[in-house]
């Protein structure tokens, strides 16, 4: 009968398939830059996987990330096999532009953003997973917006540190995720200080020895910040989805 | 093999379509290819066919017209309008576009001001066309 009036565009259908047996969606943001959002979502990530818990991790932070980085996931790639598969690195599936744009500068334009997003989001095949962590990029945009959007189940875990600057923004943050209905699971501090008073939920201390281990997953595991941040895995374990 | 992820959502996007439109069946639908994602006609298809066949939503007898899209872009710096055959790329560097198009500003440049910050106007990647069918 009668034809479609405008081109559509088919990715957006197949993306509630392609997370269909993903238990958890959690979104790490922190709206400030520099707060530690990748090491969280990666070390997070990894806490869980030797949790015995199926765990992905997509980087979502397009020019500037690193999760594969914290990881240690030179040489890996994803493979083809009707749609694309995150490589397993320490045990976490993880995907990120990085694999397809190297060590060149991902400089995209805000739409840009969202259609690389939703071409990933339709094509990477995440089978089974209890968690997927998903490390966004720093500030409310288009790819915090197309997660909450597409992903209508995301759990937000927030990122600060002890600044004013940071607490601010953080308030904001909270306030936009309440009037949209975000669960939001709670605050991680980090770059904590002996003595310090944060009010967060979580605090995690200022670790000497992180940048040392980044890119060694074993030895992220021993680090303070990992022993830290186990505080976190273990509520997100304890909490059930929906729940 | 990626074209069957790809494929896989045309058919999902048709079927929904004909459920949304009280379509008895779907009788064609037209897929542009756009030239800069170089999707492989041949596997593409296939997959569109095979996936019809187990798909709900009347698409056993779909037919699949699939249209090229040529590739062409602007850039935003000096106004440049130029298409793919101006743009020099690596095999690996195609690659990397042919799964993430927008990969192309990574690794290609406007020929007219050298810079990155270029629009892909259209050819960019899979969309559908039309979807015809019955009531």
């Amino acid at each position: 009968m009668k034809p479609a009036a405008a081109a559509i565009d088919p990715r957006p259908s197949v993306i509630g398939e392609r997370l269909s047996r993903v238990k958890r969606v959690i979104a790490v943001t922190g709206w400030k830059g520099g707060i530690g959002k990748s090491v969280t979502a990666a070390v997070l990530a990894l806490i869980l996987s030797r949790r015995g818990f199926r765990t992905g991790l997509f980087d979502l932070d397009f020019a500037g990330a690193s999760a594969h980085l914290v990881l240690g996931a030179g040489g890996k790639f994803p493979k083809e096999v009707k749609g694309i598969e995150p490589p397993p690195v320490s045990g976490v599936g993880l995907m990120s532009v990085a694999f397809f744009s190297g060590d060149k500068a991902v400089a995209l334009r805000g739409a840009d953003v969202s259609d690389a997003m939703l071409e990933l989001l339709a094509v990477t095949q995440w089978g089974e997973l209890d968690f997927l962590i998903m490390d966004m990029p720093p500030g409310i945009n288009d790819a915090a917006l197309d997660v909450l959007r597409l992903l209508p189940r995301t759990e937000v875990l927030a990122v600060t540190i002890p600044s004013l600057m940071a607490h601010s923004v953080l308030e904001r943050s909270l306030s936009l995720y309440r009037s949209l209905k975000v669960p939001v699971l709670g605050v991680v501090s980090n770059m904590e200080t002996a003595g310090g008073r944060s009010s967060a939920k979580w605090r995690v201390r200022r670790d000497a020895g992180l940048e040392r281990a980044l890119g060694r997953p074993e030895r992220l595991l021993r680090t303070a910040f990992a022993a830290d941040l186990g505080k976190v895995a273990d509520a997100l374990v304890r909490r059930r989805p929906g729940a | 093999m990626h074209e069957w992820a790809l494929a896989e959502s045309v058919i999902r996007t048709a079927a929904d379509h004909a459920g949304r439109s009280g379509l008895r069946s779907v009788s064609e639908v037209s897929v542009l290819l756009g030239e800069l994602q170089a999707v492989d006609r041949e596997i593409f298809v296939f997959a569109l066919r095979e996936l019809a066949k187990t798909s709900p939503g009347g698409m056993r007898s779909c037919k699949f017209r699939i249209l090229k899209e040529p590739a062409s872009f602007k850039c935003r710096v000096c106004a440049e309008k130029f298409t793919l055959k101006a743009l020099k790329r690596t095999e690996a560097e195609a690659e990397n576009i042919h799964f993430i198009p927008e990969m192309a500003r990574v690794f290609l440049k406007c020929p007219g001001c050298k810079s990155p910050d270029f629009d892909i106007v259209a050819g960019r990647g899979v969309s559908i066309k039309d979807i015809r069918g019955e009531k």
